[in-house]
């Protein structure tokens, strides 16, 4: 340790000053003093690193075995208010707004432009807020975001921290269980982002001992971690980074700790946008929808949103593609657009 | 009879050779029966007493005055670097996530504060690692610093770079900048701290204690010498012998000089620590929980309710945003420490900067919580000016407590050199003096007795 090396050295300059006469006299007393001068013990305050380790619980319950077609699992649309939209309704004062998980790294989808003077938040799923918010609190900006990490997004909806989350979540029957979702509003599907000089060509056998990085509670980290599991998955892939956000991942591209990206294409696309030296691989390996979930018992809401997505789908769903996604994920939008809604479920 | 003439056989042992200790010790004893052997004996030994109580007082002191001085040119300026790197580390960072919250417009008054705060972090790391002993643990923590500090301002510099693309993916660099510094380079820095503070308390042990040793010596030489001139005295009359006379003032003299320089010296340190040390601790402790508030009032806007915590409050589990409820905790801290460093504080221009910071808190907690209303209202921009907006936002507030802590610490930085100067002049010399004082006693001593000596030739 210093303190004994600082001894040591200060023994040695003490040596050094003291020959002759000194020394002697020293050895003559060295017992004596020895003796005397027993360790003066100290105890120094224990360092303590003061970290709390948040975990997170991820959980990951078998899809039900009779779930089929997912994002036909929803309610009929309604305009009726129920008792959740009363409720929002009575916010009163400054609170009198929606309050929405929304991502704001998500380029094109939720995303504050650095460069605007303002903070507010874009995209096309911010667009779709706001027509939500217009449609039951009669005014487009009586939001409140909240931007949620991926693996939030349910418990924020279970929790009631959020009355909706509109953030490219695909409406699958693993979170069916936990919460409701709207019907479909876009579509795409998981595919592989990886430098244009990989040797990577998609979700193949070109991903063999590559490290593969994705957003922690994401579809693509569900599918990945179940393919391993189930042998599909190349030899030495290696799925160990999960990181709170997609776009996280392509932080982690760019420095070269992982070698490829799974996330869904539309967000893929816009990861491309920002690096023109990445590009997306193969084409989407799953067919995905986007949905707004909401609180399970939530029916009236659901129905709204259903409503206003019929609404939507009719008009203001491709003028918001243009402005956003055409650049990213083309101008022909027949691919994302999401199919005729079906409204299975009945209670 | 013939075998007579014969050599005797080897029957019995040769005699033994007798060892040269026992030969001396017939020697002493022999010569004790007689006067001048009893003079021999004593000049030796008053003459070994004294010298060995020189030689220990200048080894004890040798080894205070060398750890007092570790104190004052070592290992506190070492654990005042250590805080400070910890401080312009957090700054930095709290610099580049306001310049995050302001967007692509970062001021150029944030962006000079980033850069000042890299440059004094990596200034203060030299100064660091060329003060550790090689090897020693702080090496470790200066060397990892080192290689994250590139690291760190690598990131930031692209987090910038997309940020004026208008791309998102610069906030994200800024997030890993934000975890790189959170959980490596401030957790070692602080590490760093607390192990420069280890060594300061250590070199505080090795200092004040008194030195039994050569105290004990000194009383026991006094006293042999006082014997002898008592002896002295009875066989020959004689009230005054010169040597012994000579030999006793410089054992006396050392004796007094070693306590009353001891005691003065260490009442110095004491003071130095006493009102330098313990006031520095404080106001360190305090600057860094400022420090840690402001980065976590940042972090809540930068996330955007993203963390949330849970809390049991009056037996409710509560969920709370995490950097606030973090925010919280920090001021808690902040609150404690300047009430302490209030109470510690034993002069106007300590008192002063100290007050007040606690006025600055104060105004940051009434503005923290109107911020927080707005953003809990959804006014997000409304809260985002009143964080970092202007001289009305609660930036300025943490600008002013951070200002006032730097005021009281150069003042409590001051008083500890003053005390820790003044108990190192007090032993001055002690140790070389010690030395020639007991060597001219001994000298004394032998001279006197062989004085006595003498008339019996």
């Amino acid at each position: 340790m210093g303190g004994v090396t600082m001894r040591a050295r200060r023994v040695r300059a003490r040596l050094r000053g003291w020959g002759g006469v000194g020394a002697m006299a020293a050895v003559c007393a060295l017992a004596l003093a020895l003796v005397l001068m027993l360790p003066w013990a100290r105890s120094g305050g224990a360092a303590s690193p003061g970290q709390g380790g948040g975990k997170v619980a991820e959980a990951s319950q078998a899809a039900d075995a009779d779930c089929k077609d997912p994002e036909k699992q929803t309610l009929a649309p309604s305009s009726a208010d129920g008792p959740t939209i009363a409720a929002i309704k009575a916010r009163q004062g400054e609170k009198r707004k929606l309050i929405v998980g929304v991502d704001q790294n998500s380029y094109r989808w939720g995303y504050r432009d650095p460069n605007n003077t303002g903070a507010a938040l874009e995209g096309f799923d911010i667009d779709l807020v706001h027509r939500i918010a217009q449609d039951i609190l009669g005014d487009p900006n009586a939001v409140q975001f909240k931007a949620i990490p991926t693996n939030q997004r349910i418990p924020a909806i279970q929790e009631g921290r959020v009355d909706m989350v509109v953030r490219t979540m695909t409406i699958s029957c693993t979170r069916l269980n936990d919460v409701a979702f709207s019907a479909p509003y876009f579509k795409t599907g998981q595919q592989v982002l990886a430098p244009k000089s990989s040797k990577i060509t998609g979700y193949d056998a070109t991903l063999a001992k590559s490290r593969v990085c994705t957003a922690a509670g994401s579809t693509a980290s569900t599918k990945l971690a179940d393919d391993e599991k189930a042998g599909r998955l190349g030899a030495g892939v290696d799925i160990a980074t999960t990181v709170p956000n997609q776009l996280d991942c392509l932080v982690r591209l760019q420095l070269g700790e992982v070698d490829a990206v799974v996330t869904d294409g539309a967000l893929a696309a816009s990861q491309a946008a920002q690096d023109p030296t990445v590009e997306l691989k193969g084409s989407p390996f799953t067919t995905e929808y986007y949905g707004v979930a909401m609180k399970k018992d939530a029916d009236d809401l659901v129905r709204r949103v259903n409503q206003i997505l019929v609404q939507y789908r009719a008009s203001g769903w491709q003028a918001s593609y243009d402005t956003w996604l055409s650049a990213t994920l083309g101008a022909d939008a027949a691919t994302s657009r999401p199919p005729a809604p079906q409204y299975l479920r009945t209670s | 009879m013939a075998d007579l003439a014969s050599p005797p056989t080897n029957t019995t042992p040769p005699p033994t050779r007798r060892t040269a200790f026992a030969e001396g010790v017939d020697t002493v004893r022999a010569a004790a029966t007689t006067e001048p052997g009893r003079l021999r004996i004593i000049g030796a030994l008053l003459a070994l007493l004294v010298l060995a109580f020189g030689a220990v007082t200048a080894w004890q002191t040798t080894d205070r005055e060398a750890a007092a001085d570790d104190v004052l040119h070592k290992s506190q300026p070492l654990s005042s670097a250590a805080a400070d790197i910890y401080r312009s580390l957090a700054d930095a960072n709290t610099a580049a996530s306001n310049g995050f919250l302001a967007g692509g417009q970062e001021t150029a008054a944030t962006r000079q504060r980033y850069e000042e705060d890299i440059d004094k972090a990596a200034a203060e790391l030299v100064t660091a690692a060329s003060n550790a002993d090689p090897g020693s643990p702080s090496t470790e923590f200066i060397t990892r610093l080192n290689k994250l500090l590139p690291e760190y301002k690598g990131l930031v510099e692209r987090a910038r770079t997309y940020n004026r693309q208008g791309f998102p993916v610069g906030g994200a660099y800024l997030r890993y900048a934000n975890e790189k510094m959170q959980d490596d380079m401030l957790p070692a820095a602080e590490d760093l701290y607390q192990l420069e503070n280890r060594r300061l308390q250590d070199d505080y042990g090795d200092a004040t204690p008194y030195p039994w040793a050569a105290i004990a010596l000194g009383v026991l030489a006094l006293a042999g010498l006082a014997w002898a001139q008592h002896r002295n005295y009875r066989r020959t009359n004689r009230v005054l012998n010169h040597g012994l006379v000579a030999a006793s003032a410089a054992t006396a003299v050392v004796l007094l000089w070693l306590v009353v320089g001891h005691t003065v010296a260490r009442s110095g340190l004491n003071s130095s620590y006493d009102n330098g040390v313990r006031s520095l601790n404080v106001l360190h402790d305090a600057r860094i929980a400022s420090l840690k508030a402001r980065g976590n009032e940042n972090l809540t806007l930068v996330s955007r309710g993203a963390e949330t915590v849970k809390v049991t409050a009056d037996g409710d589990e509560i969920t709370l945003d995490k950097y606030d409820h973090e925010f919280t905790t920090d001021m808690g801290a902040l609150d404690k420490g300047l009430a302490l460093a209030a109470k510690l504080a034993d002069d106007r221009s300590g008192e002063k900067p100290v007050a007040t910071a606690e006025s600055n808190m104060a105004e940051w907690k009434k503005r923290h919580t109107a911020a927080r209303a707005q953003d809990d209202n959804g006014n997000y921009e409304q809260a985002l000016a009143l964080v970092i907006g202007g001289k009305d936002a609660t930036g300025a507030c943490f600008d002013g407590v951070d200002k006032n802590l730097a005021i009281a610490l150069a003042h409590e930085q001051a008083e500890f050199r003053q005390a820790a100067g003044n108990g190192l002049d007090a032993m001055t010399g002690l140790s070389l003096g010690a030395a020639v004082l007991a060597v001219l006693g001994a000298a004394g001593a032998v001279l006197g007795i062989g004085r006595r000596l003498s008339e019996y030739r």
